[in-house]
């Protein structure tokens, strides 16, 4: 029998706030020392009551609006029960019936046609403390809470079961984390934990509306961890159901390195969070008019980005869908055609998805990394030593590699190595007359008619140069002195 | 006997400097020390915080800078978080807890220059109508010894009604402040929801808690709550409405009031003497000018104590997850595991009453029962305010006994909860309504103190502080003291 995957995404992304969801501290954890960001309020001291963060509002409606959900008019805050000593007040406050937002949509590129992805509701909640697990040798293990997380604003987007592949969800993924940057609510980091996704996914035989099991799995940090994971999952259950075995109703954690799920927690031991609206924080409703300035105020977002690259730099489509993937990559290209108006659009694009791309690439970084070495303005400069034929293009990429790993100036680095391009008659035509000294047969060659030989010999100047010398004066200059006899 | 003074009488001989703070505050831990072994109304005397607060009012009130409360010896409800000072809430989980911050309503008192003798003995987490419950021992009626002060504010009211301290803070959930006013002969107030900040108060059930006065006329009542009413944003449940002085709306005159008995508030049950006493007391109000309607009607009142005995628990049972032994308090160290230590940690650290209600809690909040008793109580609560409202559209304030009885003994109730919770049947619908109301002594049955409640309309302090002062002035009650045998 053939089967169709049937995926749904629940993503949770830290907010780019100041403060915490419900107190003052500071969200700026990462490289703080353990509980030093807390206090009375994140602890869950006895006594203690939430005040809630307007901009962690702000920006769960700037979300909202931009995935096309209804804006809900009241919406409220709910305690969700459970016992963990990472939750300090055993619940946690988050949204239940009232979210945000709710029935909205995004679009994805599958196979170059455009799919419209469900969102089911975007809610905004606290994040819980960091444990750490210890293990000392013939002692036993031990936990450690550090409460500097605890607190943080959490915004869960929850998807439709609309994808029908790991490669729809990992696009789904990317244009929502795409999407979160250019309204720059979070930092969208996956491998830090800032944007956390946990997946739904199940089997249903084609044409039939009823999924088998419906398996959750977690524990994925990394885009490529989802790919592999939900393909390792989708896999897995089409081997079950081939051998006619029954698929369970569970949750499982990928083991990166064994590259696996395994099954953590059956159905029958499912919570009951027992939910009720938060009586410390009164209901919220949402002014319209307040809703229609957040909405006025947002910034452009990718497809409008991408019409507008097409627009009014005519580039090609697919060249307008890649640099406006990612907001820093759109920035970039933008920021270039301000610096420097004698580089052309098509210019620049080459450079950005070309070289650049492939630097980012292979270094494992991104846009914004590499911006911190090399300016927009630096690779204008670059871009026109080598269109006005200072550098040669092969020269160009490698001064653009010392660039980025020096963060010098495309002129200093040519200047010191040499590297600018040979284009003086004189110092050329020496080199011609060695190598046609040098090279008798291709000479012969030549003067007997074989005209591609003409080629050789300008490669073998271009050789003995190392490249820098301007092809065209030697192809210009060979072919004259060779006519000459 | 200078213990005996009220607020109003010691701030005039501070203010004329024929008393110094510090004599204040030395003949009152004396007179605790006096009484204490047989009343047991506080769980921590700090004696050496109170001097030390005592030198520096003096010093304030020697520079001009005096207002009512400088130099005033206060007791605090064990329920209250005091920076430095041991919070427990008569419970073993929180023994030895010391907060690291100071409630709002102790900023505010600690900015007045009051001073703390001590914190005050309670029903365990503020659950209990006679401070049996409270972990460490129970608190003894200063007019019969055998007999309760009742509670959960028990050792506040008899601190109050021996002259341990001028004025007392107490926490009211469902009547936690006005039942042990009334069983102690002393003005207690229960504000509007909102009224008071309750940051710092450890919290109960949050949609139903308020802190409030316990004071020995209803002068030093409008003056505590001067001080202590307003909004704090650190409760966004406190409301932004303007604080009046209290003490301008004080007046003998009652004409032109209109004042309502509910007829539903003369419970079956309810003692003989209690029901005389506040006939009589209703009589004089009318004498002194109001027009009273003795057949008003609030047709729910009866479904209030179940109401009740829903929202309170089922938000207890959240409130007090915190409790698990990780953070602070009692934690049970012989443990074999995590888990193990967690549920042992509140085995072993809470008293059966409060497990009790965390227990009703939980199974009231649990999926598939939510809807028949979470919500049905919510919608019940709704009633009882409609009815409130629709009472205030015609009545100035309305008018019932404190409690169907006076004082019981101790041990008389602690079998049987369900009569326990009775005790509660006049003064909880007020907090269901979040209504104030305050309880005033009316009179004695056998020697046996007997209150009445007045009730006002949301924000309506200032007409129940008039009626109560009226009638006060008109009466001897508030005069009489306890001879502690």
């Amino acid at each position: 029998m053939e089967y169709e995957t049937v995926i749904g995404l629940e993503v949770h992304a830290q907010l780019l706030t100041k403060s915490k969801m419900f107190c003052r501290c500071s969200t700026d954890y990462t490289s703080a020392p353990p509980n030093s960001h807390v206090c009375p309020v994140c602890l869950g001291m006895p006594g203690v009551l939430p005040t809630i963060n307007q901009q962690a509002v702000e920006f769960t409606v700037m979300t909202a609006i931009a995935l096309h959900c209804t804006i809900s008019d009241y919406t409220k805050f709910d305690r969700k029960n459970y016992p963990y000593p990472d939750l300090m007040k055993g619940y946690q406050i988050s949204q239940y019936d009232a979210p945000f937002g709710h029935d909205g949509w995004l679009v994805i590129d599958v196979d170059g046609q455009e799919k419209k992805v469900g969102i089911t509701r975007v809610h905004l909640e606290e994040d819980v403390a960091k444990l750490l697990h210890r293990t000392i040798a013939g002692e036993g293990s031990y936990s450690l809470v550090d409460v500097n997380r605890s607190g943080v604003p959490l915004m869960e987007i929850v998807g439709e079961p609309d994808l029908r592949s790991p490669e729809e969800a990992r696009q789904y993924l990317m244009k929502l984390r795409s999407i979160l940057r250019y309204l720059g609510v979070s930092t969208g980091n996956m491998e830090e934990g800032s944007f956390r996704c946990d997946a739904n996914i199940s089997i249903r035989p084609e044409n039939s509306p009823d999924t088998l099991a419906k398996v959750e799995v977690k524990n994925m940090n990394s885009f490529k961890a989802v790919y592999r994971a939900l393909s390792y999952e989708e896999e897995r259950q089409r081997k079950v159901a081939a051998a006619g075995k029954r698929l369970f109703q569970e949750t499982r954690g990928w083991v990166e390195d064994r590259g696996v799920t395994v099954s953590q927690r059956s159905k029958e031991y499912a919570h009951d969070y027992r939910y009720f609206p938060e009586p410390d924080l009164a209901p919220l409703v949402l002014d319209r008019a307040w809703v229609e300035e957040v909405e006025s105020k947002l910034p452009e977002l990718p497809e409008a980005r991408r019409n507008r690259f097409e627009a009014k730099f005519s580039v090609a489509v697919g060249t307008a869908a890649s640099l406006t993937s990612s907001k820093e990559m759109a920035d970039y290209f933008e920021d270039c055609l301000k610096a420097s108006r004698e580089i052309s659009p098509k210019e620049i694009s080459n450079w950005l998805l070309g070289e650049v791309s492939r630097i980012i690439n292979e270094s494992g970084v991104d846009i914004a990394e590499f911006r911190k070495m090399v300016a927009p303005e630096g690779l204008v400069r670059l871009a026109k030593l080598n269109s006005e034929g200072v550098v040669s293009a092969a020269s160009a990429k490698s001064v653009l590699g010392q660039m980025y790993q020096k963060g010098e100036s495309a002129d200093d680095i040519i200047k010191a190595q040499g590297l600018g391009q040979i284009s003086d008659a004189g110092a050329i035509e020496e080199e011609i007359a060695r190598v046609i000294k040098d090279n008798a047969p291709a000479v012969a060659d030549y003067k007997a008619g074989k005209k591609q030989s003409l080629k050789f010999l300008v490669g073998q100047v271009m050789r003995a140069t190392r490249g820098r010398a301007n092809p065209a004066v030697v192809n210009r200059l060979m072919e004259k002195r060779l006519e000459e006899g | 006997m200078i213990t005996q003074l009220t607020i109003h009488e010691a701030h005039g001989l501070l203010k004329s400097k024929k008393l110094s703070s510090m004599e204040l505050t030395k003949a009152c831990l004396k007179r605790i020390k006096e009484v204490e072994p047989r009343l047991k109304a506080l769980v921590s005397v700090t004696g050496e915080l109170a001097l030390k607060q005592a030198e520096k009012a003096d010093q304030r009130i020697a520079a001009g800078d005096i207002n009512p409360l400088t130099g005033i010896p206060v007791v605090l409800k064990d329920v209250l978080c005091t920076k430095g000072v041991r919070t427990t809430c008569s419970s073993r989980m929180l023994e030895n807890f010391v907060p690291p911050y100071d409630a709002t309503v102790v900023e505010k008192l600690n900015n007045c220059g009051a001073v703390t003798l001590g914190k005050a003995n309670m029903d365990e987490f503020a659950m209990g109508s006679s401070t049996e419950h409270s972990a460490f021992f129970p608190t003894h009626n200063p007019w019969d010894l055998d007999r309760v002060p009742g509670g959960s504010s028990g050792g506040s009211a008899v601190a109050v009604a021996s002259d341990e301290g001028i004025f007392a803070l107490g926490s009211d959930t469902g009547g936690s402040i006005r039942q042990p006013a009334g069983f102690c002969s002393v003005v207690g107030l229960k504000p509007t929801y909102g009224r008071v900040s309750r940051y710092g108060l450890v919290a109960f059930a949050s949609s139903l808690d308020q802190i409030g006065p316990l004071t020995k006329d209803v002068t030093d009542c409008a003056l505590v709550m001067n001080a202590i009413a307003g909004f704090d944003d650190r409760d966004s449940t406190s409301v932004p409405e303007p604080t009046p002085d209290y003490t301008k709306c004080l007046s003998t005159d009652l004409k032109g009031l209109k004042l309502g008995v509910p007829k539903e508030y003369f419970v079956k049950g309810m003692q003989p003497e209690v029901e005389s006493a506040m006939r009589a007391a209703i009589a004089k109000l009318e004498g002194l000018g109001a027009k009273v309607d003795w057949n008003v009607s609030l047709p729910s009142t009866p479904y209030a104590l179940a109401a009740y005995y829903i929202i309170a628990p089922s938000e207890a049972s959240a409130n007090l997850a915190r409790y698990d032994g990780v953070k602070y308090g009692f934690s049970y160290s012989d443990a074999d595991s995590m888990w193990d230590a967690m549920e042992k940690t509140r085995q072993f650290g809470f008293g059966d009453e409060v497990k009790r209600r965390i227990m009703l809690g939980t199974y009231a909040l649990s999926a598939g029962y939510y809807d028949a008793y979470y919500l049905k109580a919510q919608k019940v609560r709704t009633l009882i305010r409609r009815e409130f409202d629709q009472a205030f559209a015609k009545y100035d304030a309305l008018v019932t006994p404190t409690s169907p009885t006076v004082p019981f003994k101790i041990g008389e109730k602690t079998e049987d909860p369900v009569q326990m919770y009775l005790s509660d049947v006049c003064t909880l619908p007020i907090n269901i309504a979040g209504v104030p109301a305050l309880s005033i002594p009316a009179g004695f049955g056998d020697g046996l103190p007997i209150g009445m409640q007045l009730i006002g309309k949301p924000f309506g302090e200032e007409t129940i502080l008039k009626v109560a002062y009226a009638y006060e002035q008109a009466t001897e009650w508030h005069k009489m003291r306890a001879e502690i045998k």
